[in-house]
């Protein structure tokens, strides 16, 4: 079963979401919420195999499976994982289900075709993190914007049509760019694998433009600032099944991106480069913390903060030229890319959770600002003692995962300068001062009026769903290691191709 | 011997008479189908000429398949107007600019 | 026994952990009464484990040690592990952080009693007490920034423990965002650290120290600051943070909206201890920036003298405590300053005691008089509650150094000290402490005269149901009067004047500051030391002070309101706190938000989702509807188009 391991945790999902979407309707909802669970069981299921399997020691592709597709073009259906891709895989396996769990009571329209959309997008989405080939990734990559747009056109809330337009719009705009890249690079290098991206030469000018067209097609999808506005408005509107996704899975296609196709491929446009994403890592560390501040909508709240987060994972990732330039030891900038990554997956159980939690209470009260919470504490006990543990994941509280990501990422980057270190901390104080003042606001003091009296508690599922994710939380916070050691020979490798110049010499 | 030119000439009237009956025509849609009819005789007419003069029968065989098609146009063009008239209750060209902008 | 060192750091640091876990989790299920056992139980075992580790490491043979316990993370050049160190330092905050922390769970028996989080206060005293015991126990930065925010996250839930109340939740706020802004100096600090010196580790980077006493640092282009007085100074604003120095005091007073036995443990004897704790763990780093000592001391000095001012004109008793704490925590930090870390140490633990124990009698009082605070509704409490009397006045004196009272042997050493140093500042610090032992007897006598004594002021009501506390509420109360008498002058010769001292090697001094040493020379015995204190200034201006507080409010008690219309400018600046909290409430608050607004709606929703984003989409709606105008939809039209296009295709053919 090794050699089509993957293919499996590719396609389970996606002909599972097609049974239940052919043989689903709202009259046997219950069915499809049953078959939509098996088909994510199974697939975190096949992720034990997967993780038992992966020898973290050597950095090639494992379990690679490759089929001629056109052959005309040298394009091939060409899978393999490497340590960052496997983790992300299993993030993805864990999310899914934790939205399929999450939705079980909240969604109870169309029901089949919810669960076949979430399932559809598990499956592309762990394609996206396995294809090695890059017209593979590009058909998964946009392949996942057809399920997000309609969960979120169908399952949103007011203004979801324009949210929806502008998540798609603004996300292809960026992808179409790159697939000029991506054929550039075929000129150059006759074939479609990344793998054979990785050794072509280039001049600086050709790398720049390559760099820049896959920066667009990345930077919108961490979503960096300026091209952000399009995830606050996505988050709100999308249901909470869809935030988490987004939260959780889509923005780290962005950076995966970062990681897999232009730190290896054009490193020296990243090193000449680099400012530019450090700047704007920065700016949205300290800017849109700042902006997070001014919410008065939960979820845009948690949008926001999330861009701030995703801040942390591009700046740890462009930040090792500088550091290898300044102690020229390529050792230390091991841990700015890993406090990246561990950036990334943290992120997604604190603010995937938080997605959930406003989820239950907007279910409840059909409504997302703060204002008209208050005193939720007095009411739900138990969701107020989970949601502080995931705002304090997001505050960055050690022992928490959030910690984790954000401190590699601070330390190591006084190594790169004192000063990006210095701004890259603020969010010490900004994350704590959003988060905790909307946790103030939304659970603490009196209850606030009739709607917030009627709460129930959370039980039975819910609490299943948040032991869950604070577990992951709370492990990955108390030892990071067992993330890092799947990581550290993969990253290393791809230190050392992102250091090597590929400029032709002439 | 009446030369080729002549052949071609009437031809390139012919055709140039039914492109100004589909541009200066704004009244009646049979007249549009006639001159496309009539479009595909012009062309009709250089295939026989060019038959005739360089000695090859491929010509024919083309008219005669342009032939059938030009019938089968005329009837589906036909059947077609008769559908319009029943849904909008008007040929008149001017009316008809549903794919207006 | 015969558990090892090792297995016994384990039991302290574990003990409170699982106390916390169960009755966290199965509070609800197993009841008030199993709760306060298990957590009780857990902290008492969690004490003796810590006696036993103390007097192994610090009385007995059993040499210090540090140790690895698992690597946390492991990346690249760096690793970073949990583990801890086992030396008298750490032993000694052991023992004290679960001593006062086993009383307070005592007390809260009775305090928090019928308090519907009633086990949902065990389980954050207990988690506090583990992250404090994982700060203190550390052996290295990671581990101490870990428990440093752990105690900061259960202070931040503690003090907001009663969420109902806005109050509650301002303070618990406010404390949780100024230890933060601490925390990102701090953070700083170890960053910067790990940079130079290539591990978090004590050992290691200590060892390292003389390397790099000269490196320098440009933050700035064109000035080279010294590395190590760079990173004193950073990891200070975290201890500015955590133990409430000037200016990021500010939360300590909000802090008092908590339950009052989380005042006396959190508030006032250990976690705002943390930060003079980290330097002086941090001593052979500080030793070698006479910059950084500077800052200190003349930090320390400051709020020693300035927040025991604001004392004097509160009316709330756990204020007036709290206000003292502050100026307390600046004379430890000011002898930090000095280089007298023993002697800072040293106060700490006296004041842990007296401090815990004023707290605690406070809230006794507190709750004779129905939770009001005020002490104007007060007076006369003696007749009531005596043994709360007793045990309040021996805290009182303690805090006003009266020999023989533990706080005078730890504040004098302190005092003298800072006469002793010659570092730049001393003599401002010296004269600010000097007027501190004056304020500090001033105000605690102050409330003392008008909580026990003077007329009464209550309502009948209150005054009817007035009666002694509880006795697990003056069990503990009695448990810390005992310390707080015998401290001072059982432990004065090992803690200061011996050599080795008690904390043996954990802090290191250099022979240019050791004013430590030079007082031992003039040091014989205990008896002549207490009569030398009966000559010094410092006890006469302790007794001025009492006797004012005699004067001005027992004798004549129109007095107060005489100076204050006197002197009305002072008396404003003081109920003011100097503007601190207005200054932070309308500058900084005020400018963060309105920022965050001008950010969100005219930079975020305006530029660039208004006119970059919807601008493109209208951008587009505009082309399209100039260009549908050539779509006129007629058949003819687009003939004609095509055959004109098929025209020029033909002409471009031919040319």
């Amino acid at each position: 079963m090794h050699n089509i391991l993957l293919s499996l945790l590719i396609w389970i999902p996606i002909i599972g979401g097609g049974l239940v979407l052919f043989t689903g309707n709202d009259k046997n909802a219950k069915q499809a919420r049953v078959i939509g669970l098996i088909v994510s069981c199974l697939t975190l299921l096949l992720c034990i195999p997967l993780v038992r399997g992966f020898d973290p020691h050597i950095y090639t592709m494992q379990f690679r499976e490759t089929v001629v597709w056109i052959p005309a073009y040298n394009i091939n259906y060409d899978i393999g994982i490497d340590g960052i891709s496997l983790t992300l895989i299993l993030l993805t396996a864990f999310t899914t289900f934790i939205v399929i769990l999450s939705s079980w009571k909240t969604i109870r329209i169309r029901v089949a075709q919810f669960m076949a959309a979430f399932l559809i997008m598990q499956g592309l989405m762990i394609g996206v993190f396995a294809a090695i080939d890059s017209i593979l990734f590009y058909v998964f990559w946009e392949g996942i914007l057809i399920p997000m747009y309609l969960s979120i056109g169908i399952w949103g809330s007011v203004n979801r049509s324009y949210a929806s337009i502008k998540f798609f719009l603004y996300t292809f705009f960026g992808s179409a760019i790159m697939l000029v890249a991506l054929l550039y690079l075929y000129s150059q290098s006759g074939s479609f694998s990344i793998l054979s991206f990785y050794e072509v030469k280039l001049s600086q000018s050709a790398q720049n433009w390559i760099f820049l067209a896959f920066f667009l097609a990345f930077a919108v999808k961490v979503p960096m600032w300026p091209v952000h506005t399009w995830l606050p408005d996505a988050h709100t509107e999308a249901p909470a099944g869809g935030s988490v996704v987004l939260a959780a899975l889509m923005l780290k296609m962005g950076v995966y991106g970062f990681l897999r196709f232009s730190l290896p491929i054009v490193p020296d446009a990243c090193r000449s480069l680099d400012w530019l994403i450090i700047l704007l890592s920065l700016i949205a560390i300290a800017y849109i913390g700042l902006v997070a501040i001014a919410q008065q909508d939960m979820k845009k709240l948690i949008a926001y903060s999330s861009i701030a987060h995703m801040g942390f994972a591009t700046l740890g990732c462009f930040m090792i030229f500088k550091i290898i330039d300044k102690t020229g030891n390529l050792g230390d900038a091991y841990m700015s890319l890993e406090g990246g990554m561990v950036q990334m997956i943290s992120h997604a159980f604190s603010s995937g959770a938080m997605f959930v939690v406003v989820g239950i209470l907007y279910d409840k009260l059909h409504t997302r600002l703060i204002g008209d919470y208050g005193g939720v504490a007095n009411k739900m006990p138990i969701l107020a003692a989970f949601f502080m543990l995931f705002a304090m994941a997001n505050v960055g509280l050690p022992g928490t995962s959030g910690f984790v990501g954000e401190f590699m990422v601070i330390l190591s980057g006084i190594q790169a300068s004192f000063w990006i270190t210095f701004f890259a901390a603020t969010t010490l104080i900004l994350s704590a001062s959003y988060t905790l003042w909307m946790y103030k606001r939304v659970f603490f003091g009196k209850v606030a009026n009739d709607n917030v009296e009627s709460l129930t508690d959370i039980r039975g599922l819910d609490i299943l769903v948040f032991s869950l994710l604070g577990f992951m939380t709370l492990f990955l916070g108390i030892y990071p290691q067992a993330v890092l050691n799947l990581l550290h020979t993969t990253i290393g490798h791809l230190l050392d191709i992102s250091t090597y110049t590929k400029l032709v010499s002439l | 011997m009446i030369p080729l030119t002549h052949y071609l000439i009437v031809g390139a009237a012919l055709f140039s008479l039914s492109l100004a009956g589909i541009v200066i025509n704004r009244k009646n849609l049979i007249i549009l189908l006639m001159c496309i009819e009539l479009m595909l005789l012009a062309v009709n007419m250089n295939f026989i000429a060019f038959a005739s003069f360089l000695d090859n029968i491929a010509g024919e065989v083309f008219v005669f398949f342009i032939l059938t098609v030009a019938a089968a146009e005329a009837a589906i063009g036909l059947a077609i107007l008769m559908v319009l008239y029943r849904n909008r209750h008007t040929i008149n060209v001017e009316d008809l600019d549903l794919l207006k902008g | 026994m015969n558990l090892s060192a090792q297995q016994l750091s384990f039991i302290v640091i574990l003990a409170p952990l699982l106390g916390s876990l169960f009755t966290g989790f199965l509070g609800k299920a197993l009841g008030t009464k199993a709760s306060h056992r298990i957590a009780v139980t857990g902290l008492g075992i969690a004490f003796i484990a810590a006696l036993f580790l103390c007097h192994a490491i610090t009385f007995g043979n059993t040499p210090p040690r540090s140790f690895n316990i698992y690597t946390w993370a492991l990346s690249g050049t760096f690793q970073f592990n949990i583990g801890f160190t086992l030396d008298s330092l750490s032993t000694i905050m052991a023992v004290l952080v679960t001593f006062i922390s086993f009383l307070v769970h005592i007390y809260s028996i009775g305090y928090m009693a019928g308090d519907p989080g009633y086990q949902r206060f065990f389980s954050y005293i207990s988690l506090f007490t583990f992250a404090m015991l994982l700060l203190v126990l550390s052996n290295n930065f990671l581990q101490l920034f870990i428990g440093w925010e752990g105690v900061g996250l259960v202070s931040y839930l503690l003090i907001g423990f009663w969420f109902k109340r806005d109050s509650a939740n301002a303070g618990s706020f406010k404390a949780f965002i100024v230890n933060r802004i601490g925390d990102f100096g701090f953070l700083l600090g170890i960053a910067l650290v790990l940079a130079y010196f290539g591990t978090l580790n004590y050992e290691q980077v200590f060892a390292e120290i003389p390397v790099l006493a000269n490196a320098t640092i440009r933050l700035f282009p064109g000035t080279d600051w010294s590395l190590i007085t760079v990173i004193c100074i950073l990891l200070f604003i975290g201890a500015m943070g955590k133990s409430a120095q000037m200016p990021l005091h500010v939360w300590l007073p909000e802090s008092m909206e908590g339950p009052t036995p989380i005042s006396a443990l959190i508030h006032a004897a250990t976690m705002v201890t943390a930060g003079i704790f980290m330097i002086c763990r941090m001593s052979p780093l500080y030793e070698h920036s006479p910059t950084a000592l500077s800052v200190v001391l003349v930090v320390g000095a400051t709020g020693a003298l300035f927040t025991g001012l604001i004392g004097i004109v509160q009316y709330d008793i756990k204020r007036v405590v709290a206000y003292s704490t502050l100026s307390q925590l600046g004379y430890m930090v000011a002898g930090l300053g000095a280089s007298a870390y023993s002697a800072s140490l040293f106060h700490l633990a006296t004041h842990a005691c007296f401090k815990a124990l004023l707290f605690l009698g406070a809230g006794s009082v507190i709750m004779g008089m129905h939770h009001d605070q005020d002490m104007r509704n007060m007076g006369g409490l003696r007749r009531y509650m005596p043994i709360t009397y007793t045990t309040f006045l021996i805290g009182s004196l303690a805090l006003a150094a009266i020999p023989p009272f533990a706080g005078y042997y730890s504040k004098d050493a302190i005092i003298e000290a800072i006469g002793l140093t010659q570092i730049p500042g001393a003599t401002y610090a010296y004269i600010c402490v000097l007027l501190g032992a004056f304020v500090t007897a001033l105000y605690t006598f102050r409330a003392f005269f008008l909580v026990f004594h003077t007329q009464e002021r209550m309502d009948e009501h209150t005054r009817e149901h007035l009666h002694e506390s509880p006795s697990v509420v003056w069990l503990p109360l009695v448990c810390l009067a005992v310390p707080s008498i015998v401290l001072g002058f059982l432990f004065i010769k090992p803690m200061l004047y011996t050599e080795p001292g008690l904390l043996g090697s954990s802090v290191i001094t250099l022979p240019a500051y050791d004013v430590l040493s030079k007082m031992a020379e003039e040091y014989h015995g205990i008896a002549a030391a207490t009569w030398q204190g009966l000559l010094g200034a410092p006890f006469w201006l302790s007794v001025f002070g009492i006797f004012c507080a005699w004067y001005a409010y027992q004798k004549a008690p129109e007095t107060p309101a005489k100076l204050a219309r006197r002197f009305s400018i002072f008396y404003r600046i003081l109920v003011n706190k100097y503007g601190f909290d207005d200054f932070n409430q309308t500058v900084i608050v005020r400018s963060v938000r309105n920022l965050s607004s001008w950010f969100y709606f005219i930079v975020d929703t305006k530029c660039i989702d208004n006119y970059v984003v919807n601008g493109t989409g209208r951008m587009i709606s505009f082309l399209s509807r100039l260009t549908r105008q050539a779509q006129t939809g007629y058949l003819y039209h687009y003939a004609f188009v095509m055959i004109l296009g098929v025209l020029i295709f033909l002409c471009w053919l031919m040319i």
